[in-house]
């Protein structure tokens, strides 16, 4: 009874947010607001026995991407932020576009077969803790995406700094 | 809502009585932190004044043991201010994120060895997420005053602090490296291995770093820019007043226990001794492990006063430069040397 309450919360919480963060007329509400659904994505996590993804989750999207969006947030002409039309005038296309993925998803819910269940199972996970499991999936067998991925930030890093440090 | 309650207890009657026992544990290790933040002031300023050939307050009470409630009970009642042009919603909440912050930061630290709120796995994460939820109190209190000086002091704490988080993570990393776990009773624990019994003496490199990076984190001298009072008045809580300032004050000295604690918990060896005085003189033993935690920490926060007496503050772009350009590289090379000791061996 106890998980699904939770659950419940987590899930009902996580989509008012989204909602309500793409309503606020100052932005500076809106990335609050999502910090506040960053949290509740972080108790799903943990609803999952994923506590490192959890904590990565608040620590990376919270503690860094957030921040740095309230710092141009910040920057902007709130002013001229706060007159202007918060939707583009086709917002109805996208929600009706929205909804109908949404029923596709309804109706093919029932058709929905898990997979087999992998070599990692709650009690394993428990066990050997979280932290411990990604970490050898991640350095072992995952390795090349792994690398590739941190070579592609790596690329966006020094693009961005050429980029501002141009000789004009 | 009757149901759920039935199930919850009938499933398991001792659910109820587990969460009274957390409650219980909350409730004291508030009332124990907020004692010791009231006494820390004090002593802030007696350890300063008596550093400075002066001897700090004496007023109020016998040497002025009754300052700290003098101070708490005017601020408690003066007069709220907020300004017309700020943003009140998020003017209210700024110090309250502040308090919560450094207050939940606090359950995850091993006071000894069966004291906790919380054990859990991520426990050094944990501490991470927390206090990158305080660089938010800055920016918000910043932002939403709608004054000039807090916003520049608000962006500059928050560049401090968000890029002092990076230095403080590495060194803390090569910690868990040594231990290889990210739960704190278990990195006190690991510590015992060493006949000294703590990781200070392998890791000093990463103790320092630590230090410094504690230091900016709680935005004390010599790095208290976003307080620069010469240039910024008093930075990002210039206007605040009566209790909502008393809150940021309240924040940063309970940041300060909470970095004590961390650094006393993954250099000092916790509530443990060094195994070779228990073994040297084994009446050591009897003493309850959360004295020698509480010495521990009460020299670090001793460390803390010192050094404000001690050093002028920093020029905000040197402290720039010294997070990213020597601290990260240092915390960074510490990291790897690290690991390839403990790879070989």
């Amino acid at each position: 009874m106890l998980p699904q309450v939770f659950f419940a919360y987590f899930a009902i919480v996580t989509i008012a947010l989204s909602l309500i963060i793409i309503t606020r007329k100052n932005p500076v509400h809106s990335v609050l607001w999502m910090l506040v659904l960053f949290f509740h994505i972080a108790g799903l996590y943990l609803f999952l026995n994923a506590e490192f993804i959890a904590a990565v989750q608040v620590i990376l999207y919270a503690g860094a991407v957030l921040v740095l969006f309230l710092f141009v947030i910040m920057m902007l002409n709130l002013k001229e932020e706060l007159s202007s039309e918060r939707f583009i005038g086709e917002w109805p296309i996208g929600v009706a576009l929205g909804l109908s993925i949404l029923l596709f998803v309804f109706f093919s819910i029932s058709k929905f077969i898990a997979g087999p269940s992998g070599e990692f199972t709650i009690e394993r996970i428990l066990k050997e803790t979280h932290t411990k499991a990604i970490g050898k999936v991640l350095y072992t067998e995952y390795i090349l995406p792994f690398e590739v991925a941190s070579l592609i930030l790596l690329i966006a890093i020094v693009g961005a700094i050429v980029l501002a440090k141009k000789r004009t | 809502m009757n149901e759920i309650f039935g199930t919850l207890g009938l499933q398991n009657t001792s659910f109820i009585f587990q969460l009274l026992i957390v409650l219980v544990k909350i409730a004291v290790v508030i009332a124990v932190t907020m004692l010791h933040v009231a006494y820390a002031t004090y002593f802030e300023r007696k350890v300063i004044g008596h550093m400075q050939v002066r001897l700090g307050p004496m007023r109020v009470g016998p040497h002025g043991l009754l300052q700290p409630i003098a101070d708490g009970v005017k601020l408690f009642f003066k007069e709220d201010i907020i300004p017309t042009a700020a943003d009140k919603t998020i003017f209210q909440i700024a110090p309250l994120v502040a308090v919560f912050a450094t207050l939940s930061s606090l359950a995850v630290i091993p006071f000894f060895e069966t004291f906790y709120i919380a054990n859990i796995n991520v426990g050094i994460l944990y501490l991470f997420a927390m206090s990158s939820l305080g660089a938010y109190s800055i920016i918000m209190s910043g932002w939403s005053s709608n004054s000039k000086y807090s916003f520049l002091g608000g962006l500059r704490s928050s560049a401090q602090v968000v890029s002092y988080e990076i230095a403080m993570a590495f060194s803390l990393v090569s910690i868990m490296l040594m231990a290889g776990s990210l739960n704190l009773v278990e990195i006190v624990q690991a510590q015992q291995q060493y006949w000294y019994g703590m990781y200070l003496f392998p890791q000093i490199v990463a103790y320092v770093v630590f230090m410094i990076a504690a230091f900016a984190e709680t935005n004390r001298t010599p790095f208290d820019l976003p307080e620069a009072e010469s240039e910024l008045v008093a930075g990002y809580f210039v206007e605040y007043s009566g209790m909502r300032f008393a809150l940021f004050f309240l924040g940063e000295y309970i940041g300060m226990i909470v970095m004590s604690s961390l650094a006393v918990v993954c250099f000092w060896g916790g509530w443990t001794i060094p195994p070779i005085l228990t073994q040297l003189f084994p009446f050591l033993s009897n003493i309850p492990g959360i004295f020698w935690f509480i010495i521990k920490v009460y020299f670090h926060i001793f460390l803390f006063y010192w050094v404000r007496a001690t050093l002028p503050r920093y020029r905000y772009d040197k402290l720039m430069a010294l997070g990213w350009k020597i601290l990260i590289p240092v915390a960074l090379g510490n990291l790897v040397v690290t690991s390839i000791i403990k790879y070989i061996f």
